[in-house]
């Protein structure tokens, strides 16, 4: 059984075998067939997973035997959705830039981050995971620096510097832990195995915290983000905000958490009053921005917010909220993110002052952009609703007035993506854009696909709360405070 | 039948769905059997459950039927079910829904007949129709939820369905956020519902309230919660701003979503929750003191309004803040009564409007009709019943539902008496102003309009005389008791059992309740003819009285008490500035300037900085031996 380590391994050798594929076009369907297939790969982990705390499909090798690293990977409820949500973007990402001629190097580099994306979902043992998380910027970061607009290269330098600089830390409390551990190892049952003392684990937490506070990012480490985002190009943006900063998320709950459960007794509640504030913040300066991505940006730190409150409220509606929520917000913004490039190719603009009245020339994109805008608000029957629901549940239980503060979300969300998808498609029509063409071809189906799923789980979401269940309360009966 | 209950609202969701793909493929006779098809096998659908309900009332049993279709979100202890509930409460409720809103899918044929967006109009009707059967049908809160953020969504879409106007999508923006406000105390009541009695079915909650004591805290936070949800779709003071603007959508849209259904939900909401109310006091004080405060403001600003639609939309505010008075005294039937009679016969004058400036080729300035009664007979003669109804003269159905309300808000406090008394005047006065402003004196328009006004097409009138008999025979359903007693109270009796023992319904003689009606009626008539002796008796000038601005209560009125200003200065603009400033200053200057600023120090030197900048590929291969350092640094150290 070596099914996921495959995995990881198809789209490296994907990634390699396309830097060998000349033209364009057939790099194009090469990563989307590839990457379907490693979608295809996915689904037999997804219907043999039992439901049980248990980790499955466990695989484990002797890595740098001197420092007693292993290469340990395994599958759990906590992390299987967030294999599947990598897994289905990736060829949804793949699929959304046929309108563009990016080189092939772009689609190299797409597959490239996915194995390192899963890695950090999949990693067992801390070594692995800070390959994967370190592996997974790389290409992000040309990706980002190479096909981004504006003043690309500064934005890029400080995007990476900065979450570079919040891995060192989380490095160093790694080989701190592992020198900690009896037999010196790096695996994640001896990290949380340990017994420290306070102090340490406090400055433990804020080691961890800042290198996950970055990634995810938690206000007030999250200027990097609009920036980086806006001029990032869409596939960018959307592996960045679909994906990626789930990597941060994530952690939270397989790492930070369980091994410094005494550093987040201490400082717990600072981070969770963090999120909130990020989230409150976020949403009222998303209220007057003039840049359509920047609206979409901003209000990710508010979605993020609130599922960082929900991961340190630390119970079970709020953390598997927050797994619920981190693929509900992943296929949201891949689609929102995704309208925003369609109507750039066809404007030429995402100001929003030059926009308006373009429901008219675009029905179909009005109503994946207003579907997705209400999963954006949490309506309910789409998936987000299901999410912040049990987010704020979770809050609640932890904190009333928490709860209060971060459900502004539903009122602030509301002012601002209304106000986005009025300045982009109501009001009278710019004769300029009278005539845009509606969506098509790999547009409509790359919408359809985001847009069944968001209503999908919003109405059964029991298949992707089932998986994480038993998980989470194994984890809170053995992590608690 | 029972098992069929969820074909109630699956039917008009498929009609939306249908619709929905072949708005602009299917021929407008297909659209509309489709459209008004679905909702009126929904009506069979939910006539036949009456029948249930009724014949195990009948059978002297509670007609309490609990329909359990799957676990929608379940997590720990935590499960909330899809399932329904069919009682003598949602079962009227569904008849209200599905017949009005049958009859208004039939109008709608006529009125939206030119109309491009056609397709699109009735498939979103529909798609309202789902949703506020789902608001109706949930057995807990959160079922009821998706339908109460359903209707808000359909009513976003339909008050901003001409979306090239900014300012109608403007108006369904404003509506969709003030709700969403209620809607935070909606989300917030569940959880404390949730934290307290461990489950959102209503049965459970319910059950276990009706153990509780008297005036707890959390009984208390829970009410307030569930009030201000029910202040954002109810438009209530503070939240009613909405509504007037909300007749930026087609009146066919004004009629169902904002006067006969979706905004009675909030009543429904609490009528349902009985139970929690009455077990708090302070909260049914607080509710009949908001509800006849928003009865009255909302009147007040109706005597001076020129557009047909204000009028209409303040007087729906006005009508509502009669239904939470009632609530807030404790009477479950009457506010429910009023809720079904108002959905007649305010169904009935939107209605009518609508036929009016279909007529007018959509004007909707009163100032500009006039005489129309000979034109537009059908129109005038279901307007007038609606208008005699709505001002309460007997034997109109508005008459013995808002009698009852008043009635027990006077055994319960003579000044809220007074103030609903006041505000029963004022609505008479208005609502014959309109009438006679409309249909009587002379026509103010060119002689050319004139020759074009004809009545509208039977497809729009027979939905006008459906709903005037019902208008005008409403108020038999629940008679007073000393002429026989009410039908509906005894079929809602199982509902509000449980409350009406913890807070008995208060006691009155005959004669006080005669004494009552009299002086209702009479000052209603008062005002009636000092409506008819401004503006139908004197010809002609009407337009110049009504233009000016004489004294400084008119002005308020007429500027609708300056709440819109109010909001915009001490809520709406601050935000914006708030906005602009964090953007400008705190995130741009502040925190990412000390980010920049320690990246500086960091990095150190000027030549450090020109390297950064000389290339992207430089940095990172030193970035990432950097990297290799630290690894084998702290290798050596681990070892």
């Amino acid at each position: 059984m070596d099914k996921l380590f495959i995995l990881l391994l198809l789209p490296v050798v994907s990634s390699v075998v396309l830097l060998f594929v000349k033209n364009i076009k057939g790099a194009k369907w090469f990563a989307l067939v590839a990457s379907f297939i490693v979608l295809a790969l996915t689904l037999p982990f997804l219907f043999s997973f039992n439901p049980t705390a248990e980790v499955q499909f466990e695989q484990s090798w002797q890595w740098i035997s001197s420092l007693n690293i292993n290469f340990h990977i395994g599958v759990d409820g906590i992390s299987l959705p967030l294999v599947l949500l990598t897994n289905a973007l990736t060829p949804l990402i793949i699929l959304s830039t046929f309108g563009k001629n990016y080189s092939r190097h772009l689609y190299s580099l797409i597959l490239l981050m996915q194995m390192g994306l899963l890695l950090v979902f999949v990693a067992l043992d801390a070594f692995t995971f800070y390959v994967g998380w370190e592996l997974a910027l790389i290409p992000i970061y040309f990706i980002c620096a190479l096909w981004g607009d504006g003043d690309r290269i500064r934005i890029n330098l400080k995007f990476f510097i900065y979450t570079f600089f919040g891995s060192i830390f989380m490095l160093v409390a790694i080989i701190f832990l592992a020198q900690q551990t009896p037999e010196n190892s790096f695996e994640w049952a001896s990290f949380t195995a340990l017994n420290l003392s306070s102090p340490v684990q406090g400055w433990l937490f804020w080691a961890f915290f800042l290198a996950f506070a970055i990634k995810i990012p938690i206000f007030p480490f999250h200027t990097w983000q609009p920036a980086t985002y806006t001029h990032a190009p869409t596939p960018g943006t959307m592996l960045l905000a679909g994906i990626m900063l789930k990597m941060g998320t994530f952690a939270l709950i397989r790492w930070l958490i369980p091994i410094v459960p005494a550093g987040v007794t201490a400082y717990g509640h600072l981070a969770l009053l963090l999120s909130v504030i990020g989230l409150v913040y976020a949403s009222i300066i998303a209220f007057k921005q003039h840049n359509a991505k920047k609206v979409i940006a901003y209000s990710s730190i508010a979605h993020v917010g609130l599922i960082s409150a929900g991961i340190f409220s630390w119970n079970q509606a709020g953390i598997q909220g927050a797994i619920f929520q981190m693929i509900s917000h992943g296929l949201s913004v891949v689609g929102l993110f995704f309208i925003i490039d369609i109507i750039q190719r066809r404007t030429g603009s995402i100001e929003l002052a030059d926009l308006g009245g373009l429901a008219s020339a675009m029905p179909k994109l009005a109503i994946a952009f207003l579907v997705l805008v209400m999963a954006a608000v949490g309506l309910p029957l789409t998936s987000s609703f299901v999410g912040e629901f049990l987010l704020l549940k979770g809050v609640y239980t932890e904190n009333v007035w928490f709860a209060v503060f971060a459900g502004l979300t539903i009122i602030f969300s509301a002012v601002y993506m209304l106000r986005l998808f009025q300045k982009c498609m109501l009001g009278s029509v710019n004769p300029k854009w009278a005539h845009v063409e509606d969506i098509k071809g790999f547009e409509t189906v790359v919408l359809i696909v985001v847009v069944f799923f968001v209503v999908y789980l919003g109405i059964l979401p029991g298949g992707i709360l089932n998986i994480s269940e038993a998980s989470v309360a194994n984890l809170l009966e053995q992590v608690s405070f | 039948m029972n098992d069929l209950i969820w074909l109630v609202p699956l039917i008009p969701l498929v009609g939306f769905i249908l619709n929905g793909f072949g708005r602009n493929i299917f021929s407008k006779s297909l659209i509309n059997l489709i459209a008004c098809g679905s909702v009126f096998i929904s009506f069979v659908l939910s006539c036949i459950a009456f029948g249930e309900v009724w014949a195990a009332r009948s059978a002297g049993a509670e007609g309490i039927f609990h329909f359990h279709f799957f676990d929608w979100i379940h997590v720990g202890d935590l499960k909330i079910s899809f399932s329904f509930l069919l009682d003598p409460l949602s079962s009227i409720m569904l008849l209200i829904v599905t017949g009005i809103g049958f009859l208004i899918h039939v109008y709608s044929i006529g009125y939206m007949s030119k109309d491009p967006g056609y397709g699109k109009f009735f498939s979103y009707l529909n798609l309202f129709i789902f949703f506020m059967l789902l608001l109706v049908l949930g057995s807990n809160y959160l079922i009821m939820f998706i339908g109460w953020e359903g209707v808000g969504l359909c009513s976003y879409l339909l008050i901003g369905f001409w979306y090239k106007n900014n300012s109608f999508s403007s108006a369904g923006k404003k509506a969709f956020v003030m709700n969403r406000i209620g809607d935070l105390g909606f989300l917030l009541a569940a959880f404390f519902i949730i934290g307290t009695f461990g489950s959102l079915e209503y049965n459970e909650v319910f059950n276990q309230a009706a153990g509780l004591s008297l005036g707890g805290d959390t009984l208390l936070i829970i009410t307030v919660l569930l009030f201000v949800a029910a202040t954002g779709k109810s438009a209530q003071i503070p939240l009613f701003t909405w509504l007037p603007d909300a007749m930026a959508g087609p009146t066919p849209v004004s009629a169902l979503i904002h006067a006969a259904t979706m905004v009675t939900a909030g009543i429904y909401m609490i009528a349902r929750s009985n139970i929690l109310f009455v077990l708090s006091p302070v909260t049914m004080n607080i509710i009949a003191t908001i509800g006849v405060c928003t009865a009255f403001i909302a009147a007040f600003i109706a005597l001076t309004q020129n557009d047909i639609k204000k009028v209409l939309a303040y007087s729906t505010v006005s009508q509502l803040g009669y239904m939470f008075l009632g609530l807030g005294v404790g009477a479950f039937t009457g506010a429910f009564f009023h809720v079904l009679t108002h959905a007649f016969f305010k169904a009935l004058l939107f209605l009518g409007a609508g036929s009016v400036i279909y007529a007018l080729s959509d004007e909707q300035d009163m100032r500009a009709m006039g005489g129309l009664k000979k034109k537009l007979p059908i129109t005038f003669v279901t307007m007038l019943i609606a208008t005699i109804a709505i001002s309460g003269l007997p034997p109109l159905s508005g008459f013995f539902s808002k009698d009852e309300i008043l009635l027990h808000t006077f055994t319960d406090s003579p000044i809220l008496w007074g103030v609903g008394m006041l505000t029963a005047l004022f609505t008479a006065f208005y609502m014959f102003r309109l009438l006679f402003m409309t249909f009587y004196g002379k026509y103010r328009g060119t002689e050319e309009q004139e020759a074009n006004i004809k009545e509208s097409p039977k497809v729009m009138t027979v939905p006008l005389i459906i709903l005037a008999i019902l208008s005008a025979a409403g108020g038999f359903l629940n008679l007073p008791e000393m002429w026989g007693g009410g039908f509906l109270a005894n079929f809602l009796a199982p509902v509000f059992a449980d409350a009406n023992q913890i807070r008995p319904v208060a006691e009155f003689t005959h004669s006080t309740e005669i004494i009552l009606m009299v002086v209702s009626t009479v000052a209603a008539l008062v005002m009636a003819l000092y409506a008819y002796r401004r503006y139908a008796a004197q010809e002609g000038n009407i337009a110049l009285s009504e233009n000016k601005e004489q004294n400084f209560l008119q002005k308020l009125s007429y500027r609708k008490l300056y709440v819109d200003e109010l909001y915009g200065a001490v809520i709406v603009n601050p935000l914006k500035s708030s906005s602009r400033f964090l953007y400008k200053v705190v995130d741009k200057l502040g925190i990412d300037g000390i980010v920049q600023g320690a990246g500086r120090m960091i990095i150190g030197s000027g030549r450090g900085l020109r390297q950064l900048q000389s290339g992207y590929l430089t940095f990172y291969v030193f970035m990432m031996v950097l990297g290799a350092v630290f690894v084998l640094i702290y290798g050596f150290f681990g070892n």
